[in-house]
Formats: structure tokens, C-alpha cells, sequence
């Protein structure tokens, strides 16, 4: 009797353990989720103002322009279809190039600009991120349903 | 030829797995010794035929055979030697191959150094490790052929990706293979013996020491990988929660939940069924592992859909695999279920605590890094998990099992006294008190996550003083004679854990005290960054081997002291016209400084420059190295050797030999 009620107890504390566990767990999932917008999803006005979340698309061709400070960058990110202007204070990965796909994250600010916290290119010339893929395979697909 | 040669290989080395798996297996079943036989001479060739495989393809990289395709994608005429043998297992093809190889050399080390096993457990476990070969062999000869000639053969390749030719690179994947196949040992035992349905603290003791060496491999393997990011990224980072890192960080938690609970079956037979679910478990992660960084699901999950020989058949290997293992575990384990009992505070009931909450971490990862892979192939909109969620799940899950890790070596078998842990350890309770509130003072400000990183670590550390010092109470002899007299697995254990200790000191210091500076550097003009000044004298070009560079110049000083001249590098290499930084460090034991080139910035030779200050990263090498000497020690004690002489005598012998 005496074990089965220590065998109970053991299995109590395990229990209320993964819980807190669980809690702690799905909690920080919740608030640290970070999710995607394309362009043309921002500029529908989809995406979350007061939340970061990332970007993804092609660098607008001529669009980079390098402020005074020398680390400060502007750039146009574009599914295609619509653009987002974009500030970026820091050094570029090796692979962020005009008319290439860049992923951003940062937060959208009243005026419209998007704030990068940080930039990814990955590492392979014909590599494009997944996610700036989706977003300018969606902008096309849009169009053509338009056309059509 | 020499290529048709490696590809005639691979085939033969198939039929031999399947011979190595279904005759010992089919043997073992029914009691058939002539048939369990053929368990070892099939696992050496099948071995042979694989290193002849592999040999055929390192050299068609070595002699530059444009012809094969996998060669003419990842090498390149003027890549120096030793980058064109490592290309070899820098394709995804090459990589698998030598997974296969390291299975083969597994196999062949436990047809080895098994002779001390029941025939029937040697036929089993050689014949599970078979049935692994055979799909890791259909699934290279079928969708991911490493031989595969390209007509016309190509003028030149295409050069290795910038980023594998580094040390770091040319080691981790063999290193993180020898864990992830190793734990194919442990699942092999574990099969075998639901099999044979003789689950048996002997059957611990037979799977301890290979376990231990495939967590130390591993442990090898991650640090490796993540040594490389940090010094090849040209980011600092040492750990970015990425799946890739993540695939490779599941299954080593759940090898060191593995190698904890192994030790309470061997030594109180408790815990059984549970431990081979956590061998099962191991294993399936690891195959996990190599399905999410080699199918391509992690770049794109639109790539695996696109593709889907590849991903089909792991997804399909890995449901076999994990499914049939479950259903196996589920039919046999319940009978196994037996094991001493053990009071709330023992050491049975800490390693318990250890094992759920390893496990309750490894569940967060695996959410973490599965979710939004799930999200996508259902087309429920693009998420991506980042570090603040590991981090703010992993760091407060884990932290009451380092605490535990300082008590649970010091606590007896079954029956603890909590009265009797508290005078042993109070003291080193205490003073790593104190050093959590005194040591972040002594370093830039209060932090409080610094502060527990540095409680733990003390703490470790002492416990590990603590649990010396009452071994060497007792006994004879000079205090060096005693120590040499401790049995291995003691000394392994204690280094790995003071091995944490040092790794969670060179954490706490670094994520919290690290600096860093993206600055603009005309030619002559310096920077400060952490006491230190930086001094840019601008950058040259310079001619590499299969590239060109700019290589800056920056000498460091402190208060006018040189310190440094280090020489960054921004790469553009010819073949494949990628760019690569290429990073500079000055490591001591207590700080690297790091220097990483961006752009330049015009023509007058300015440079965005990246300027590091890492204090104390060095200890967390340091600490996974003890980690690692601490693993292959502790698989080295003489009771796994002892157990193997004794059972080397015949029958009638052993009860003399014993007695001897």
C-alpha cells in the first residue's frame, strides 16, 4: 500500500512537471512566432504593426542606395507585384545583390518602412530563400488570375 | 572504369547486407547456429565492398573526372588536394555514402569486439545493422547514385562550396556521422534484445560502452559544426537554432538521457523498457536528422515536393524504421517491465528527473523545428521559430538538471540520504551563492542570466571536487596512487560533467558580455571596441589558389600595446563566383577578438569592418572537448574488458576463472 501511494506521489510530481514544462514550452512558442508576409500582403495592410515579422522578395534592381555613414542602407524589396522600402544599418551578407532574393525581419513603422534588424541571403548564387520564393510566385500567380 | 567500379561495389556491398541481415536474423529465430555464422564474415565484406565504393569515388575526385557528375558539380581543377579528397563527401550523394561506410565500420567494430556475446545476440545485432545497410544502399543506388556519369564530360567543375573548405567542415560530418551511425549500435542492441525478449542488465552492460562512444563522437560532431559557424559565418555565432544545427542537437539529447538511464539498468536493473525506448528514440532522431538536412525539406518544402524520390523514400525508411521499432516495443516491452525498487530520493530517482526533463527539452526543440515545416506542407502560411523561442524555453528547462547533475554522482543506489547530500554539499552550495552574485560584478554589470550560468557552473565544479574527495577518503596509499586506482568510468564521468561546467562559464560569459561593432574604416583610421583599439592600414588583393581576395590589415592595440596584426579576407571565388568572408581571430583563454570584412566602401580603399570582442567563447571548446575525453574514458573502464575475459572461457572454465 505504502509504495503505491509513493509510486503515485512520484508519478503526481513527473505530471505537474511536464506541465509547468508544457506551459513554459507552448508560451514562448506563442509570443516567438515569427511570421511571413510577402509585399503585396503588406501593402494590403495584412501584416502587424506593432509585431516584427519578415519579408521576403527580390531586391528591386537600382535600388540600393548607401547612406552617408557608410553602414546604413536603403533598398526596395519587390515580389513583382508591389514594393516595400527598407533600412538596414549593418554590414550586407555576402550575397545581398540587386535583383537577387533577400529575407528580412524587423518591424513595419507608420510611415510605411519596413525596419530590418537582419537581412539573410543565403550562401549558394542561385540559391533563393524559400520564402522570398513563395512571395514572388504568389505575386505572379496573382497577376495572371488578373489577366486572365 | 574506376567509377563503374565504385557503382559494381555498392551493388555487391546491397546483396551482402541482405545476406548479413535476413540469414543471421532468420538463424537467430530459429536456433540455426550454421546460419548466425554467416552474421560476421558478411558484415567484413559487406564493409570491404562499401570502403572500395567509397575509395572509387574519392578517386574520381582526386583525379579530377569531369565525367561524373557528382564530381564535375563539386570539385574544381585548381581546388588544392585536400579540399578535392573532402569534396567527396560534400555532395549530398558523397554524404550518404559515407554514412553507409560509417555503418559498415560500426558493424564490422561490433563483429569485432563481440566475442564475449551470445552467438544469437551477435546474429541479431549484426543482422538489424544489415537491414539499416540494405535501405541506406537502396536509397544511394536508387534516387541518390554518387557515380552517375555526365556525357559530355564537363571542361572543369564547379567548384566545392566556398563554405566546406575549412578544417571545421572537412571534420564535423564524419565526426557527427560516427555519432548518428553509432547510436545504430545502440538501437541494434535494443532490437535485438525485444527480440530475444532478454532485456537484462548484461545487456546494458553490452550496450553501454558503444552508446558512450557514439555520444562522445557526436558531442565531437556538434561542437565541430559549431566551431566552423563560428569562425567561417563571418557572423560570431556560435549556435543559431537552426534546423540543420537542431537536427544534429535532438538526437544528442537523447543520447544523454540514453547513456544516463543505460547506467541504472546495468547497475540496478530498473529502468529497462524505458531505456530501450530511448535507444529506439535516439536512433530515430538521428535518421531524423540526416532526412532533414538531406532531403532538402529545410530550404524548401516545395523542393521536397518537387523532388519526391528522395524525400519519399527517407520519409518512407523512417516510417518503417520508427513504426516497426514501436510496434516491436509495444508488443514486447510490457513483459520486461521488472527492477529494483527505489526510494523518491536516490540516485535512480535524479537520474529519472534527469531523463524527464532532457526529454522535455528535446520535446520543445522538436516543436520548435518541426512546427513550422508542418505548417508549410499544409499550407497554413509561412512561421519561422527563432532563437528567443529556444532560448527562452532551453535555458530554464535545463537549468534544474544541472542542478541535479552536481547532487545526483554524490547520492547512493535506492535508498539517498537527503540529511547526509546537504552536509556534504552545503558548503559548495554556498560559495557558488556567492560567486553568482560576486563574479558578474567582477565582469561588466549584474546580469541574471549571467549570474545563474555561473551559480551552475560552480557548483558543478565543486560537486565534482566533493565526489573526489570522499573517493579518496578511504584506502591506502599516496593520494596520486588513489587517484590512479579510481575505475575509468568515475574519471570519464567527472570530466564530462566538469566539462559542462567549463562549457556553462564560457556561455554565461560570452552571451552576456560579448561586444560588437559594424563601423566604417577609411584607410588609417582606427576604432574601440572593449579596452581594445583597431587600426585599419587599408586592403591589398591577393591571389589564392582558387580565388582572389582583398586581405585587410588591422593591428590591435591595448593602452598602446600591440596586441594583433590580424588579416580578414573577402573571397570571390573564379568557379563559382561566390564571395565569402573570410574571418580573422586572435584567440587567448580569455577572449577572442574577431574581425570580419563587409564592403568596400569607395574608392579612396574604406571598408565596413566588423569588430568582435567574444570573452571566455574558448571555454565553451574547451569544456565539449573534456566532454568528449570524458565519453571515450568512460567507455574505456576496465569492467566492460573484464566482463569480455571472463566469458571468453568455456563454461566449465569460467566458474575457476572467477574463483581464481
Amino acid at each position: 500500500m505504502k509504495s503505491r501511494h509513493k509510486k503515485l506521489a512520484l508519478i503526481v510530481v513527473v505530471l505537474a512537471g511536464l506541465g509547468i514544462a508544457a506551459a513554459l514550452v507552448l508560451n514562448a512558442f506563442q509570443s516567438n512566432l515569427v511570421f511571413f508576409f510577402s509585399p503585396t500582403q503588406v501593402a494590403n495592410g495584412e501584416a502587424p504593426i506593432e509585431r516584427a515579422f519578415r519579408i521576403g522578395g527580390l531586391v528591386e534592381e537600382g535600388s540600393i542606395q548607401r547612406q552617408s555613414d557608410g553602414l546604413s542602407v536603403h533598398f526596395v524589396v519587390t515580389d513583382t507585384a508591389r514594393t516595400i522600402p527598407v533600412i538596414y544599418t549593418g554590414i550586407l551578407p555576402d550575397l545581398f545583390k540587386e535583383g537577387k532574393g533577400v529575407v528580412a525581419e524587423g518591424r513595419l513603422g507608420g510611415d510605411g518602412v519596413f525596419t530590418a534588424t537582419q537581412v539573410l541571403a543565403k550562401h549558394d548564387e542561385n540559391y533563393m530563400p524559400p520564402e522570398a520564393a513563395h512571395a514572388v510566385e504568389q505575386a505572379q500567380k496573382a497577376q495572371q488570375t488578373v489577366v486572365e | 572504369m574506376i567509377p563503374e567500379l565504385g557503382h559494381f561495389a555498392l551493388i555487391l556491398a546491397l546483396l551482402l547486407a541482405l545476406v548479413q541481415s535476413v540469414l543471421p536474423l532468420v538463424g537467430a529465430q530459429r536456433g540455426n547456429r550454421t546460419l548466425m555464422a554467416v552474421a560476421r564474415p558478411a558484415t567484413q565484406g559487406q564493409f570491404v565492398f562499401v570502403a572500395l565504393a567509397f575509395g572509387c569515388l574519392a578517386w574520381s575526385f582526386l583525379a579530377n573526372d569531369f565525367s561524373v557528375l557528382n564530381v564535375a558539380r563539386n570539385s574544381y581543377s585548381r581546388l588544392p588536394e585536400v579540399y578535392r579528397l573532402t569534396a567527396t563527401w560534400g555532395s549530398h550523394e558523397g554524404s550518404l555514402l559515407m554514412w553507409v561506410l560509417i555503418l559498415g565500420f560500426w558493424s564490422s567494430a561490433v563483429a569485432i569486439f563481440s566475442r564475449h556475446l551470445p552467438e544469437d545476440m551477435v546474429a541479431r545485432v549484426l543482422g538489424i545493422m544489415g537491414l539499416i545497410s540494405v535501405g541506406f544502399l537502396a536509397f544511394l543506388l536508387t534516387t541518390s547514385n554518387p557515380f552517375e556519369r555526365l556525357v559530355p564530360a564537363a571542361p572543369d567543375g564547379n567548384d566545392l562550396n566556398p563554405l566546406l573548405q575549412d578544417w571545421g567542415m572537412i571534420l564535423h560530418p564524419p565526426m557527427l556521422y560516427m555519432g548518428y551511425v553509432g547510436f545504430a549500435v545502440a538501437f541494434a542492441f535494443a532490437i535485438a534484445a525485444l527480440l530475444s525478449g532478454k532485456l537484462d542488465a548484461a545487456w546494458a552492460r553490452w550496450s553501454r560502452p558503444w552508446t558512450t562512444v557514439a555520444w562522445a563522437f557526436l558531442t565531437l560532431g556538434i561542437v565541430l559544426g559549431s566551431w566552423w559557424a563560428y569562425r567561417e559565418l563571418g557572423w560570431g555565432g556560435w549556435w543559431f537554432w537552426d534546423p540543420t544545427e537542431n537536427a544534429s542537437f535532438m538526437p544528442w539529447i537523447a543520447g544523454t538521457a540514453l547513456i544516463h538511464s543505460l547506467a541504472v539498468t546495468e547497475k540496478r536493473g530498473a529502468f529497462k523498457a524505458w531505456t530501450v525506448l530511448l535507444a529506439l528514440t535516439a536512433f530515430s532522431l538521428s535518421l531524423l536528422g540526416t532526412f532533414l538536412v538531406r532531403s532538402g525539406v529545410l530550404s524548401s518544402v516545395h523542393a521536397f515536393a518537387t523532388d519526391p524520390a528522395r524525400g519519399a523514400f527517407i520519409l518512407g525508411f523512417l516510417a518503417v524504421v520508427i513504426g516497426g521499432s514501436l510496434v516491436l516495443y509495444a508488443w514486447r516491452a510490457p513483459k520486461m517491465i521488472t527492477g529494483g525498487g527505489f526510494s523518491w530520493f536516490s540516485r535512480e530517482s535524479l537520474l529519472l528527473a534527469n531523463n524527464v526533463i532532457l526529454i522535455a527539452a528535446l520535446g520543445a526543440v522538436l516543436l520548435g523545428t518541426l512546427y513550422p515545416l508542418f505548417m508549410d506542407a499544409m499550407g497554413l502560411g509561412k512561421i519561422s521559430v527563432g532563437p528567443p523561442y529556444f532560448n527562452a524555453v532551453f535555458v530554464p528547462l535545463m537549468a534544474p538538471a544541472l542542478f541535479l547533475m552536481g547532487v545526483g554522482p554524490l547520492v547512493r543506489w535506492k535508498e539517498g540520504s537527503l540529511p547526509d547530500a546537504w552536509t556534504r554539499l552545503k558548503w559548495a552550495l554556498g560559495v557558488a551563492v556567492v560567486a553568482a552574485v560576486l563574479l558578474p560584478l567582477t565582469l561588466d554589470g549584474f546580469k541574471p542570466w549571467a549570474s545563474l550560468g555561473f551559480f551552475l557552473a560552480v557548483w558543478i565544479t565543486l560537486a565534482v571536487a566533493v565526489a573526489f574527495r570522499d573517493r579518496l577518503r578511504h584506502g591506502g596509499g599516496s593520494v596520486a596512487h588513489r587517484l590512479g586506482t579510481l575505475p575509468r568510468g568515475f574519471w570519464g564521468m567527472q570530466l564530462a560533467h566538469f566539462g559542462m561546467a567549463v562549457g556553462i562559464a564560457g556561455i554565461a560569459v560570452v552571451a552576456n558580455y560579448e561586444s560588437e561593432r559594424d563601423v566604417r574604416m577609411d584607410v588609417g583610421s582606427y576604432a574601440e571596441l572593449a579596452g581594445y583599439t583597431f587600426t585599419f592600414h587599408g586592403a591589398s588583393e591577393r591571389e589564392g589558389p582558387n580565388y582572389r581576395a582583398a586581405r585587410g590589415t588591422l593591428e590591435v592595440t591595448r593602452n598602446g600595446k600591440h596586441v594583433a596584426t590580424l588579416h580578414p579576407e573577402k573571397r570571390l571565388y573564379n568557379a563559382s563566383g561566390m564571395a565569402m568572408t573570410e574571418a580573422a581571430v586572435h584567440p587567448n583563454l580569455f577572449r577572442d577578438i574577431y574581425v570580419a570584412m563587409g564592403e568596400q566602401l569607395d574608392e579612396q580603399g574604406a571598408w565596413s569592418v566588423r569588430l568582435f570582442h567574444k570573452p571566455f567563447i574558448n571555454w565553451l571548446w574547451l569544456g565539449a572537448v573534456f566532454m568528449v575525453v570524458g565519453g571515450f574514458l568512460a567507455a574505456s573502464d576496465r569492467r566492460y574488458r573484464i566482463a569480455l575475459r571472463r566469458s571468453e572461457l568455456p563454461r566449465g572454465l569460467a566458474a575457476q576463472g572467477a574463483g581464481a
